[in-house]
Protein backbone atom coordinates (compact mmCIF):
# COMPACT_ATOMS: atom_id res chain seq x y z
CA UNK A 1 0.00 0.00 0.00
CA UNK A 2 1.31 3.20 -0.88
CA UNK A 3 1.20 6.23 1.31
CA UNK A 4 0.48 9.98 0.04
CA UNK A 5 0.15 13.50 1.25
CA UNK A 6 -3.71 13.10 1.77
CA UNK A 7 -3.64 9.95 3.40
CA UNK A 8 -1.35 11.10 5.56
CA UNK A 9 -3.17 14.69 6.41
CA UNK A 10 -6.62 11.85 6.90
CA UNK A 11 -4.46 10.13 9.35
CA UNK A 12 -3.32 13.19 10.98
CA UNK A 13 -7.25 14.74 11.41
CA UNK A 14 -8.58 11.35 12.42
CA UNK A 15 -5.99 10.96 15.48
CA UNK A 16 -6.79 14.57 16.41
CA UNK A 17 -10.63 13.71 16.45
CA UNK A 18 -9.86 10.38 18.22
CA UNK A 19 -7.43 12.05 21.23
CA UNK A 20 -10.38 14.63 21.36
CA UNK A 21 -13.42 11.93 21.75
CA UNK A 22 -10.89 10.16 24.56
CA UNK A 23 -10.18 13.60 26.42
CA UNK A 24 -13.44 14.53 26.17
CA UNK A 25 -14.42 10.98 27.76
CA UNK A 26 -11.65 11.24 30.39
CA UNK A 27 -12.90 14.54 31.53
CA UNK A 28 -16.54 13.07 31.66
CA UNK A 29 -16.18 9.69 33.22
CA UNK A 30 -15.08 9.45 36.68
CA UNK A 31 -11.23 7.67 35.69
CA UNK A 32 -9.71 11.01 36.26
CA UNK A 33 -9.90 10.80 39.94
CA UNK A 34 -7.13 8.21 40.79
CA UNK A 35 -4.56 9.88 38.02
CA UNK A 36 -4.97 13.53 39.44
CA UNK A 37 -4.44 12.25 42.68
CA UNK A 38 -1.37 10.91 41.58
CA UNK A 39 -0.39 13.65 40.14
CA UNK A 40 -1.23 15.78 43.33
CA UNK A 41 0.80 13.45 46.40
CA UNK A 42 3.88 15.08 45.43
CA UNK A 43 2.99 18.54 45.48
CA UNK A 44 1.00 17.97 48.62
CA UNK A 45 3.62 16.36 49.69
CA UNK A 46 6.52 19.11 49.25
CA UNK A 47 3.49 21.93 50.73
CA UNK A 48 3.49 19.83 53.90
CA UNK A 49 7.67 19.76 53.97
CA UNK A 50 7.52 23.56 54.04
CA UNK A 51 4.90 24.63 56.04
CA UNK A 52 5.72 22.15 59.04
CA UNK A 53 10.01 22.29 58.93
CA UNK A 54 11.04 25.21 60.02
CA UNK A 55 14.59 24.85 59.31
CA UNK A 56 14.71 23.81 55.23
CA UNK A 57 17.81 22.16 53.99
CA UNK A 58 20.21 24.46 51.99
CA UNK A 59 19.62 24.61 47.84
CA UNK A 60 22.53 21.48 47.16
CA UNK A 61 20.70 19.48 49.09
CA UNK A 62 17.26 20.42 48.15
CA UNK A 63 18.64 19.63 44.66
CA UNK A 64 19.86 16.02 46.04
CA UNK A 65 16.65 15.33 47.86
CA UNK A 66 14.87 16.49 44.94
CA UNK A 67 16.83 13.83 42.63
CA UNK A 68 15.72 10.91 44.83
CA UNK A 69 12.08 12.00 44.98
CA UNK A 70 12.25 12.43 41.22
CA UNK A 71 13.96 8.72 40.72
CA UNK A 72 12.08 6.92 43.27
CA UNK A 73 8.75 8.05 44.18
CA UNK A 74 7.68 10.36 40.78
CA UNK A 75 8.94 8.42 37.86
CA UNK A 76 8.58 4.82 39.57
CA UNK A 77 5.28 5.27 41.17
CA UNK A 78 3.60 8.59 39.83
CA UNK A 79 4.38 8.02 36.23
CA UNK A 80 4.23 4.36 36.19
CA UNK A 81 0.74 3.90 38.21
CA UNK A 82 -0.31 7.01 36.65
CA UNK A 83 -0.02 5.53 33.08
CA UNK A 84 -0.94 2.48 33.61
CA UNK A 85 -4.55 3.74 34.98
CA UNK A 86 -4.74 5.96 32.29
CA UNK A 87 -3.37 3.91 29.30
CA UNK A 88 -4.84 0.92 30.05
CA UNK A 89 -8.20 2.14 30.40
CA UNK A 90 -8.27 3.44 26.63
CA UNK A 91 -8.89 0.35 25.09
CA UNK A 92 -9.97 -2.42 27.91
CA UNK A 93 -12.01 0.39 29.57
CA UNK A 94 -14.01 0.89 25.92
CA UNK A 95 -14.70 -2.77 26.74
CA UNK A 96 -15.61 -2.89 30.10
CA UNK A 97 -18.67 0.09 28.91
CA UNK A 98 -19.10 -1.84 25.63
CA UNK A 99 -18.75 1.34 23.58
CA UNK A 100 -16.01 0.09 21.03
CA UNK A 101 -17.82 -0.87 18.63
CA UNK A 102 -18.27 2.83 18.19
CA UNK A 103 -14.64 3.14 16.86
CA UNK A 104 -14.68 -0.45 15.19
CA UNK A 105 -17.71 1.02 12.93
CA UNK A 106 -15.66 3.57 11.85
CA UNK A 107 -13.61 4.16 8.27
CA UNK A 108 -10.43 4.38 10.21
CA UNK A 109 -7.52 2.16 10.28
CA UNK A 110 -7.08 0.00 13.11
CA UNK A 111 -3.29 1.91 13.89
CA UNK A 112 -5.23 5.47 13.15
CA UNK A 113 -7.42 4.51 16.19
CA UNK A 114 -4.36 3.10 18.49
CA UNK A 115 -2.43 6.43 17.80
CA UNK A 116 -5.01 8.66 18.35
CA UNK A 117 -5.96 7.35 21.63
CA UNK A 118 -2.33 7.08 22.61
CA UNK A 119 -1.73 10.96 22.09
CA UNK A 120 -4.44 11.47 24.21
CA UNK A 121 -2.87 9.06 27.10
CA UNK A 122 0.34 11.09 26.42
CA UNK A 123 -1.54 14.54 26.25
CA UNK A 124 -3.35 13.88 29.46
CA UNK A 125 -0.27 12.20 31.35
CA UNK A 126 2.10 14.49 30.50
CA UNK A 127 0.18 17.54 31.12
CA UNK A 128 -0.64 15.61 34.35
CA UNK A 129 2.76 14.49 35.39
CA UNK A 130 5.30 16.53 33.57
CA UNK A 131 3.26 19.34 35.17
CA UNK A 132 3.58 17.74 38.59
CA UNK A 133 6.96 17.19 38.30
CA UNK A 134 7.58 21.07 37.35
CA UNK A 135 5.56 22.14 40.17
CA UNK A 136 7.32 20.16 43.04
CA UNK A 137 10.50 21.59 41.94
CA UNK A 138 9.39 25.19 41.60
CA UNK A 139 7.92 24.53 45.17
CA UNK A 140 10.69 22.40 47.05
CA UNK A 141 12.96 25.51 45.49
CA UNK A 142 11.05 28.02 47.10
CA UNK A 143 11.79 26.08 50.55
CA UNK A 144 14.60 28.77 51.01
CA UNK A 145 12.52 32.14 50.01
CA UNK A 146 12.22 33.67 46.50
CA UNK A 147 15.79 35.31 46.30
CA UNK A 148 17.51 32.05 46.32
CA UNK A 149 14.85 30.54 43.82
CA UNK A 150 15.36 33.17 41.63
CA UNK A 151 19.06 32.58 41.73
CA UNK A 152 18.71 29.00 41.24
CA UNK A 153 16.60 29.32 38.52
CA UNK A 154 17.84 32.61 36.37
CA UNK A 155 21.68 32.92 37.87
CA UNK A 156 22.22 28.80 38.19
CA UNK A 157 21.03 25.20 37.04
CA UNK A 158 18.02 25.13 37.96
CA UNK A 159 16.43 26.19 34.81
CA UNK A 160 17.90 23.32 33.31
CA UNK A 161 16.76 20.97 35.76
CA UNK A 162 13.71 22.22 35.73
CA UNK A 163 13.21 21.13 31.96
CA UNK A 164 15.06 17.90 32.01
CA UNK A 165 12.90 16.88 34.90
CA UNK A 166 9.31 17.61 33.20
CA UNK A 167 10.85 16.03 29.87
CA UNK A 168 12.43 13.05 31.70
CA UNK A 169 8.91 12.77 33.00
CA UNK A 170 7.44 13.18 29.95
CA UNK A 171 9.22 10.96 28.54
CA UNK A 172 8.27 8.18 30.91
CA UNK A 173 4.65 8.51 29.93
CA UNK A 174 5.82 7.84 26.37
CA UNK A 175 7.69 4.78 26.88
CA UNK A 176 4.85 3.85 30.05
CA UNK A 177 2.30 4.24 28.07
CA UNK A 178 3.01 2.13 25.31
CA UNK A 179 3.57 -0.22 27.70
CA UNK A 180 0.57 -0.03 29.13
CA UNK A 181 -1.84 0.38 25.93
CA UNK A 182 -0.68 -3.19 24.89
CA UNK A 183 -1.48 -4.51 28.27
CA UNK A 184 -4.77 -2.81 28.55
CA UNK A 185 -5.30 -5.51 25.51
CA UNK A 186 -3.98 -8.08 26.71
CA UNK A 187 -4.88 -7.66 30.92
CA UNK A 188 -8.41 -6.58 32.38
CA UNK A 189 -7.29 -5.78 35.44
CA UNK A 190 -4.22 -2.84 35.26
CA UNK A 191 -3.14 -3.34 38.45
CA UNK A 192 -1.47 -6.82 37.65
CA UNK A 193 1.36 -5.77 34.70
CA UNK A 194 1.69 -2.09 36.58
CA UNK A 195 2.73 -4.33 39.85
CA UNK A 196 4.82 -6.30 37.36
CA UNK A 197 6.58 -3.50 35.72
CA UNK A 198 6.72 -2.08 39.05
CA UNK A 199 9.37 -5.04 39.92
CA UNK A 200 10.79 -5.07 36.83
CA UNK A 201 11.75 -1.52 36.73
CA UNK A 202 12.77 -1.22 40.85
CA UNK A 203 15.11 -4.42 40.28
CA UNK A 204 16.48 -3.07 37.02
CA UNK A 205 19.72 -1.88 38.51
CA UNK A 206 20.62 -5.32 40.03
CA UNK A 207 20.08 -6.69 36.65
CA UNK A 208 22.85 -7.42 34.56
CA UNK A 209 23.66 -4.98 31.62
CA UNK A 210 21.70 -6.39 28.65
CA UNK A 211 18.49 -7.10 30.93
CA UNK A 212 18.38 -3.52 32.07
CA UNK A 213 18.24 -2.25 28.42
CA UNK A 214 14.91 -4.07 27.87
CA UNK A 215 12.94 -1.18 30.58
CA UNK A 216 11.66 2.37 30.27
CA UNK A 217 13.68 3.78 33.58
CA UNK A 218 16.80 2.53 32.21
CA UNK A 219 17.08 5.16 29.50
CA UNK A 220 15.87 7.77 32.07
CA UNK A 221 18.21 7.05 34.46
CA UNK A 222 20.75 7.86 32.14
CA UNK A 223 19.71 11.40 31.20
CA UNK A 224 18.86 12.55 34.77
CA UNK A 225 20.87 15.90 35.40
CA UNK A 226 21.24 15.04 39.10
CA UNK A 227 22.38 11.18 39.76
CA UNK A 228 21.27 9.31 43.14
CA UNK A 229 23.25 6.65 44.60
CA UNK A 230 22.50 3.41 43.47
CA UNK A 231 23.80 1.28 46.57
CA UNK A 232 26.23 -1.38 47.12
CA UNK A 233 24.46 -4.11 44.99
CA UNK A 234 24.06 -2.00 41.67
CA UNK A 235 25.04 -3.30 38.58
CA UNK A 236 26.50 0.02 37.20
CA UNK A 237 26.51 -0.18 33.58
CA UNK A 238 27.56 2.90 30.90
CA UNK A 239 25.22 5.33 30.64
CA UNK A 240 23.74 6.07 27.44
CA UNK A 241 23.76 9.62 25.72
CA UNK A 242 20.93 12.20 25.74
CA UNK A 243 20.52 10.95 22.08
CA UNK A 244 20.95 7.63 22.53
CA UNK A 245 18.58 7.42 25.63
CA UNK A 246 15.89 9.12 23.64
CA UNK A 247 16.39 6.99 20.49
CA UNK A 248 15.94 3.96 21.90
CA UNK A 249 13.27 5.11 23.86
CA UNK A 250 11.34 6.37 20.58
CA UNK A 251 12.21 2.85 18.74
CA UNK A 252 11.02 0.68 21.98
CA UNK A 253 7.57 2.89 22.07
CA UNK A 254 7.35 2.60 18.29
CA UNK A 255 7.48 -1.00 18.47
CA UNK A 256 5.20 -1.61 20.97
CA UNK A 257 2.94 0.96 19.44
CA UNK A 258 3.33 -1.28 16.26
CA UNK A 259 2.28 -4.51 18.07
CA UNK A 260 -0.36 -2.62 19.58
CA UNK A 261 -1.94 -1.52 16.03
CA UNK A 262 -1.87 -4.91 14.99
CA UNK A 263 -3.63 -6.19 17.60
CA UNK A 264 -6.05 -3.43 17.22
CA UNK A 265 -6.21 -4.96 13.68
CA UNK A 266 -7.40 -8.90 14.82
CA UNK A 267 -9.63 -6.93 17.60
CA UNK A 268 -13.06 -8.64 17.99
CA UNK A 269 -15.63 -7.41 19.98
CA UNK A 270 -16.65 -10.26 23.00
CA UNK A 271 -17.88 -7.96 25.85
CA UNK A 272 -19.45 -11.33 27.25
CA UNK A 273 -16.30 -11.78 28.84
CA UNK A 274 -15.70 -8.23 30.54
CA UNK B 1 -20.54 -6.47 -11.99
CA UNK B 2 -20.99 -3.50 -10.03
CA UNK B 3 -20.13 -3.91 -6.60
CA UNK B 4 -24.36 -2.94 -5.77
CA UNK B 5 -24.91 -5.63 -8.50
CA UNK B 6 -22.56 -7.83 -6.05
CA UNK B 7 -24.50 -7.32 -3.06
CA UNK B 8 -23.73 -9.03 0.40
CA UNK B 9 -21.95 -12.75 -0.04
CA UNK B 10 -21.42 -15.05 2.45
CA UNK B 11 -19.27 -17.67 1.60
CA UNK B 12 -19.54 -20.34 3.48
CA UNK B 13 -19.13 -18.62 6.59
CA UNK B 14 -18.69 -20.26 10.14
CA UNK B 15 -17.95 -18.72 13.54
CA UNK B 16 -17.46 -20.60 16.44
CA UNK B 17 -17.05 -19.08 19.98
CA UNK B 18 -14.62 -21.76 21.34
CA UNK B 19 -16.72 -25.19 21.48
CA UNK B 20 -20.08 -22.73 21.07
CA UNK B 21 -21.33 -22.84 17.36
CA UNK B 22 -22.21 -19.38 16.23
CA UNK B 23 -23.19 -19.98 12.84
CA UNK B 24 -22.33 -22.94 10.44
CA UNK B 25 -22.10 -23.07 6.72
CA UNK B 26 -23.44 -19.85 5.68
CA UNK B 27 -24.49 -19.61 2.65
CA UNK B 28 -26.18 -16.59 1.28
CA UNK B 29 -26.34 -13.71 -1.18
CA UNK B 30 -28.62 -10.57 0.02
CA UNK B 31 -29.85 -8.06 -2.64
CA UNK B 32 -31.24 -4.57 -1.91
CA UNK B 33 -34.23 -4.09 -0.43
CA UNK B 34 -35.76 -5.09 3.09
CA UNK B 35 -34.10 -8.30 3.91
CA UNK B 36 -35.17 -9.93 7.62
CA UNK B 37 -33.10 -11.92 9.65
CA UNK B 38 -35.51 -14.37 11.67
CA UNK B 39 -35.05 -16.34 14.14
CA UNK B 40 -35.67 -17.52 17.53
CA UNK B 41 -33.31 -15.64 20.78
CA UNK B 42 -29.85 -17.55 20.27
CA UNK B 43 -30.70 -18.58 16.51
CA UNK B 44 -27.21 -16.75 15.39
CA UNK B 45 -28.87 -13.55 13.94
CA UNK B 46 -27.21 -10.89 15.83
CA UNK B 47 -24.01 -13.09 15.06
CA UNK B 48 -24.76 -13.00 11.38
CA UNK B 49 -24.82 -9.00 11.65
CA UNK B 50 -21.74 -8.64 13.88
CA UNK B 51 -19.79 -11.15 11.06
CA UNK B 52 -21.26 -8.66 8.18
CA UNK B 53 -19.92 -5.47 9.64
CA UNK B 54 -16.99 -6.58 11.21
CA UNK B 55 -17.46 -7.02 14.26
CA UNK B 56 -15.94 -10.55 14.99
CA UNK B 57 -14.11 -12.84 12.46
CA UNK B 58 -15.51 -15.69 10.80
CA UNK B 59 -13.59 -19.33 11.82
CA UNK B 60 -14.00 -19.93 8.36
CA UNK B 61 -15.64 -18.53 5.10
CA UNK B 62 -15.41 -15.09 3.26
CA UNK B 63 -17.79 -12.24 3.71
CA UNK B 64 -17.80 -9.53 1.25
CA UNK B 65 -19.82 -6.51 1.21
CA UNK B 66 -20.63 -4.58 -2.15
CA UNK B 67 -17.48 -5.68 -3.32
CA UNK B 68 -15.11 -4.75 -0.11
CA UNK B 69 -13.82 -6.96 3.22
CA UNK B 70 -13.81 -5.63 6.65
CA UNK B 71 -9.83 -5.86 6.86
CA UNK B 72 -9.86 -2.72 4.74
CA UNK B 73 -12.17 -0.71 7.05
CA UNK B 74 -11.52 2.86 5.08
CA UNK B 75 -13.52 1.59 2.20
CA UNK B 76 -15.49 -0.89 4.10
CA UNK B 77 -17.30 1.50 7.00
CA UNK B 78 -17.93 4.11 4.40
CA UNK B 79 -20.74 1.63 2.42
CA UNK B 80 -21.73 0.09 5.90
CA UNK B 81 -24.24 1.32 9.22
CA UNK B 82 -24.67 -0.46 12.01
CA UNK B 83 -27.56 0.10 14.35
CA UNK B 84 -26.24 -2.87 17.11
CA UNK B 85 -28.42 -4.20 20.18
CA UNK B 86 -25.73 -2.91 22.69
CA UNK B 87 -27.68 -0.03 25.09
CA UNK B 88 -24.33 1.45 26.44
CA UNK B 89 -22.62 5.11 24.76
CA UNK B 90 -19.55 6.90 25.80
CA UNK B 91 -19.76 8.86 29.15
CA UNK B 92 -20.97 12.63 29.13
CA UNK B 93 -21.41 12.89 25.17
CA UNK B 94 -24.44 14.25 23.90
CA UNK B 95 -26.31 12.57 21.03
CA UNK B 96 -25.76 15.03 18.48
CA UNK B 97 -21.90 15.40 19.67
CA UNK B 98 -21.46 11.61 19.71
CA UNK B 99 -23.03 11.34 16.23
CA UNK B 100 -20.95 14.42 14.96
CA UNK B 101 -17.89 13.59 16.41
CA UNK B 102 -17.94 9.70 14.98
CA UNK B 103 -18.92 11.58 11.51
CA UNK B 104 -15.67 13.39 11.56
CA UNK B 105 -13.81 10.44 11.54
CA UNK B 106 -15.91 9.71 7.63
CA UNK B 107 -13.80 12.47 6.90
CA UNK B 108 -16.21 15.04 7.34
CA UNK B 109 -15.37 18.76 8.89
CA UNK B 110 -17.16 19.87 11.31
CA UNK B 111 -19.77 21.75 9.17
CA UNK B 112 -20.13 19.02 7.41
CA UNK B 113 -20.59 16.55 10.40
CA UNK B 114 -22.82 19.22 12.20
CA UNK B 115 -25.11 19.46 9.34
CA UNK B 116 -25.25 15.87 8.29
CA UNK B 117 -25.82 14.66 12.52
CA UNK B 118 -28.47 17.26 12.62
CA UNK B 119 -30.62 15.59 9.24
CA UNK B 120 -30.20 11.95 10.88
CA UNK B 121 -31.44 13.47 14.40
CA UNK B 122 -34.19 15.17 12.03
CA UNK B 123 -35.06 11.37 10.57
CA UNK B 124 -35.71 10.19 14.01
CA UNK B 125 -37.62 12.58 15.24
CA UNK B 126 -34.90 13.52 18.36
CA UNK B 127 -34.13 17.37 17.31
CA UNK B 128 -35.38 17.97 21.01
CA UNK B 129 -32.95 15.67 22.72
CA UNK B 130 -30.24 16.43 20.57
CA UNK B 131 -28.11 18.19 22.91
CA UNK B 132 -29.37 16.54 26.36
CA UNK B 133 -26.73 13.96 27.25
CA UNK B 134 -27.56 10.39 26.38
CA UNK B 135 -27.38 8.95 29.91
CA UNK B 136 -30.32 10.91 30.32
CA UNK B 137 -32.04 9.15 27.32
CA UNK B 138 -35.25 6.53 27.37
CA UNK B 139 -35.08 3.37 25.74
CA UNK B 140 -36.78 3.99 22.96
CA UNK B 141 -34.63 7.52 22.38
CA UNK B 142 -31.36 5.84 22.74
CA UNK B 143 -32.41 3.45 20.36
CA UNK B 144 -33.70 6.32 18.16
CA UNK B 145 -30.23 8.11 18.77
CA UNK B 146 -28.35 4.58 17.44
CA UNK B 147 -30.49 4.92 14.55
CA UNK B 148 -29.82 8.15 13.60
CA UNK B 149 -25.62 7.09 14.12
CA UNK B 150 -26.19 4.08 11.50
CA UNK B 151 -27.33 6.25 8.77
CA UNK B 152 -26.00 9.62 9.23
CA UNK B 153 -22.93 8.70 6.56
CA UNK B 154 -26.11 7.49 3.75
CA UNK B 155 -24.70 4.09 3.99
CA UNK B 156 -25.67 1.96 1.10
CA UNK B 157 -25.78 -1.52 3.90
CA UNK B 158 -27.51 -0.28 6.65
CA UNK B 159 -27.69 -3.29 9.08
CA UNK B 160 -30.08 -2.99 12.21
CA UNK B 161 -30.46 -5.41 15.18
CA UNK B 162 -33.59 -5.48 16.65
CA UNK B 163 -34.40 -1.68 15.67
CA UNK B 164 -37.65 -1.11 16.98
CA UNK B 165 -37.04 -2.69 20.20
CA UNK B 166 -38.56 -0.07 23.36
CA UNK B 167 -40.15 2.33 20.87
CA UNK B 168 -43.43 3.35 21.07
CA UNK B 169 -45.85 2.42 18.35
CA UNK B 170 -45.89 5.94 16.71
CA UNK B 171 -42.22 5.82 16.49
CA UNK B 172 -42.44 2.13 15.21
CA UNK B 173 -44.42 3.19 12.65
CA UNK B 174 -42.19 6.36 11.51
CA UNK B 175 -38.81 3.80 11.89
CA UNK B 176 -40.40 1.15 9.43
CA UNK B 177 -41.85 3.91 7.09
CA UNK B 178 -38.08 5.31 7.34
CA UNK B 179 -36.63 1.72 6.69
CA UNK B 180 -38.93 1.32 3.54
CA UNK B 181 -37.96 4.72 2.23
CA UNK B 182 -34.17 3.51 2.57
CA UNK B 183 -34.79 0.48 0.52
CA UNK B 184 -37.20 2.47 -2.02
CA UNK B 185 -33.45 4.52 -2.73
CA UNK B 186 -31.85 0.94 -3.60
CA UNK B 187 -29.94 0.45 -0.44
CA UNK B 188 -29.45 -2.73 1.30
CA UNK B 189 -31.82 -2.70 5.03
CA UNK B 190 -31.10 -5.87 6.54
CA UNK B 191 -33.07 -5.89 9.80
CA UNK B 192 -33.40 -8.43 12.57
CA UNK B 193 -36.70 -9.28 14.58
CA UNK B 194 -38.21 -11.95 16.25
CA UNK B 195 -41.32 -10.19 16.30
CA UNK B 196 -43.07 -11.89 12.92
CA UNK B 197 -45.84 -9.81 12.04
CA UNK B 198 -43.02 -6.62 11.62
CA UNK B 199 -41.35 -8.68 9.48
CA UNK B 200 -44.27 -9.48 7.49
CA UNK B 201 -44.96 -5.84 7.26
CA UNK B 202 -41.44 -4.77 6.16
CA UNK B 203 -39.61 -7.71 4.47
CA UNK B 204 -38.86 -7.95 1.15
CA UNK B 205 -37.23 -11.20 1.62
CA UNK B 206 -36.62 -12.97 4.83
CA UNK B 207 -33.95 -14.76 5.77
CA UNK B 208 -34.28 -17.96 8.42
CA UNK B 209 -32.44 -18.70 10.92
CA UNK B 210 -32.29 -21.31 13.93
CA UNK B 211 -29.86 -22.88 15.77
CA UNK B 212 -26.86 -21.27 14.10
CA UNK B 213 -28.05 -22.96 10.33
CA UNK B 214 -29.69 -20.97 7.90
CA UNK B 215 -33.39 -23.17 7.18
CA UNK B 216 -34.66 -20.91 4.36
CA UNK B 217 -34.31 -17.84 2.76
CA UNK B 218 -35.84 -15.66 0.07
CA UNK B 219 -39.35 -14.22 -1.01
CA UNK B 220 -41.02 -15.34 1.75
CA UNK B 221 -44.26 -16.66 -0.79
CA UNK B 222 -41.35 -18.76 -2.72
CA UNK B 223 -40.14 -20.27 0.65
CA UNK B 224 -43.72 -21.23 1.37
CA UNK B 225 -44.75 -22.51 -2.09
CA UNK B 226 -41.38 -24.59 -1.53
CA UNK B 227 -43.08 -26.19 1.28
CA UNK B 228 -44.47 -29.35 -0.61
CA UNK B 229 -44.75 -31.28 2.40
CA UNK B 230 -47.08 -28.78 4.56
CA UNK B 231 -50.41 -27.83 2.34
CA UNK B 232 -51.07 -24.19 1.39
CA UNK B 233 -54.43 -22.93 2.44
CA UNK B 234 -56.40 -19.81 0.98
CA UNK B 235 -59.41 -18.39 2.54
CA UNK B 236 -61.93 -17.41 -0.38
CA UNK B 237 -64.75 -15.10 0.58
CA UNK B 238 -67.62 -15.84 -1.73
CA UNK B 239 -71.64 -15.89 -2.17
CA UNK B 240 -71.58 -18.92 -2.91
CA UNK B 241 -68.93 -20.94 -0.37
CA UNK B 242 -70.95 -24.23 -0.34
CA UNK B 243 -70.19 -24.28 -4.45
CA UNK B 244 -66.92 -24.24 -4.35
CA UNK B 245 -66.33 -26.45 -1.09
CA UNK B 246 -68.20 -29.30 -3.40
CA UNK B 247 -66.12 -28.98 -6.11
CA UNK B 248 -63.03 -28.63 -3.99
CA UNK B 249 -63.65 -32.00 -2.54
CA UNK B 250 -63.73 -33.73 -5.72
CA UNK B 251 -60.12 -32.80 -6.37
CA UNK B 252 -57.32 -35.07 -5.33
CA UNK B 253 -54.49 -32.33 -4.45
CA UNK B 254 -57.22 -30.50 -2.05
CA UNK B 255 -57.15 -31.89 1.46
CA UNK B 256 -58.79 -30.09 3.48
CA UNK B 257 -61.99 -28.01 2.63
CA UNK B 258 -64.03 -25.70 5.79
CA UNK B 259 -67.35 -23.40 5.52
CA UNK B 260 -66.78 -20.75 7.66
CA UNK B 261 -69.63 -20.03 10.75
CA UNK B 262 -70.23 -16.55 9.06
CA UNK B 263 -71.50 -18.46 5.66
CA UNK B 264 -69.11 -16.09 3.35
CA UNK B 265 -65.91 -17.88 3.62
CA UNK B 266 -64.62 -21.28 2.90
CA UNK B 267 -60.75 -22.45 3.95
CA UNK B 268 -58.85 -24.93 1.02
CA UNK B 269 -55.96 -26.67 1.61
CA UNK B 270 -54.00 -28.12 -1.13
CA UNK B 271 -51.18 -29.83 -1.53
CA UNK B 272 -50.41 -27.66 -5.10
CA UNK B 273 -50.74 -24.14 -4.97
CA UNK B 274 -50.85 -23.68 -8.54
CA UNK B 275 -53.48 -26.25 -8.66
CA UNK B 276 -55.56 -24.87 -6.06
CA UNK B 277 -55.69 -21.06 -7.47
CA UNK B 278 -55.99 -22.89 -10.85
CA UNK B 279 -59.36 -24.47 -9.78
CA UNK B 280 -60.55 -21.22 -7.81
CA UNK B 281 -60.37 -19.58 -11.03
CA UNK B 282 -62.19 -22.20 -13.17
CA UNK B 283 -64.89 -22.34 -10.62
CA UNK B 284 -65.86 -18.91 -9.99
CA UNK B 285 -65.75 -18.68 -14.01
CA UNK B 286 -68.15 -21.56 -14.44
CA UNK B 287 -70.39 -21.10 -11.39
CA UNK B 288 -70.69 -17.34 -11.68
CA UNK B 289 -69.33 -16.77 -8.05
CA UNK B 290 -68.83 -13.37 -6.21
CA UNK B 291 -65.91 -13.36 -4.70
CA UNK B 292 -64.90 -10.86 -2.03
CA UNK B 293 -61.17 -11.75 -1.39
CA UNK B 294 -58.88 -14.23 -1.60
CA UNK B 295 -57.02 -14.38 1.54
CA UNK B 296 -53.74 -17.08 1.97
CA UNK B 297 -53.65 -18.14 5.27
CA UNK B 298 -50.22 -19.55 5.92
CA UNK B 299 -47.81 -17.51 3.83
CA UNK B 300 -47.05 -15.65 6.45
CA UNK B 301 -43.43 -15.31 8.30
CA UNK B 302 -44.90 -16.65 11.45
CA UNK B 303 -46.57 -19.77 9.38
CA UNK B 304 -43.68 -20.83 7.45
CA UNK B 305 -41.17 -20.38 10.36
CA UNK B 306 -43.43 -22.55 12.71
CA UNK B 307 -43.53 -24.95 9.85
CA UNK B 308 -39.96 -24.84 9.21
CA UNK B 309 -38.81 -24.84 13.23
CA UNK B 310 -41.77 -26.20 15.45
CA UNK B 311 -42.39 -22.70 16.81
CA UNK B 312 -45.54 -22.56 19.45
CA UNK B 313 -47.59 -20.34 17.12
CA UNK B 314 -47.53 -17.60 19.75
CA UNK B 315 -46.07 -14.99 16.44
CA UNK B 316 -43.17 -14.18 19.01
CA UNK B 317 -40.34 -16.47 18.28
Amino acid sequence: MSINGPQLIKWTKQIMVVAGFEIRKFRAGRKWFFPILLAAAPVCLVMLLLLFDPRPPNNSEITQIFAVMFQTFMLRLMVLFGCALVFANLYRGDMVTRTIHFYLLTPVRREVLVAGKYLAGLLITSILYGGSVGITNTLIHSANGSAVANAHFFGGPGMNELFSYVGIAVLGCVGYGSVFMVTGFLFKNPAIPAAFLLLWESANVFLPAALQKISVVHYLQSIVPVPIPLGPFAVITAPSSVFGSVSGLAVFTVAVLLVNGLMMRRAEIDYSSD
Amino acid sequence: MTPEAEGIVFTDVSKFYGEVLGVNKINLRIGPGITSLVGPNGSGKTTLMNLLTGLIRPTRGDIEVLGTRTDDPETFYRNVGYCTQFDTFPKGVTGFALICSLLRLHGFDRQGAGELAWKAIEQVHMTEAAHRRVAGYSKGMRQRIKLALAIAHHPTVLVLDEPLNGLDPMARAESIALFQKLAGEGRFVIVSSHILHEVDIISDSVVMMSNGYVVAEGDIQEVREEMSEHPIGILVRCDKPAVLASRAFSENHVVEVRIDDDGVGVLLRSRSADQLYTLVNRVVLAEGLTVEGVIPVDEDVHSVYSYLIGSNGTGRL
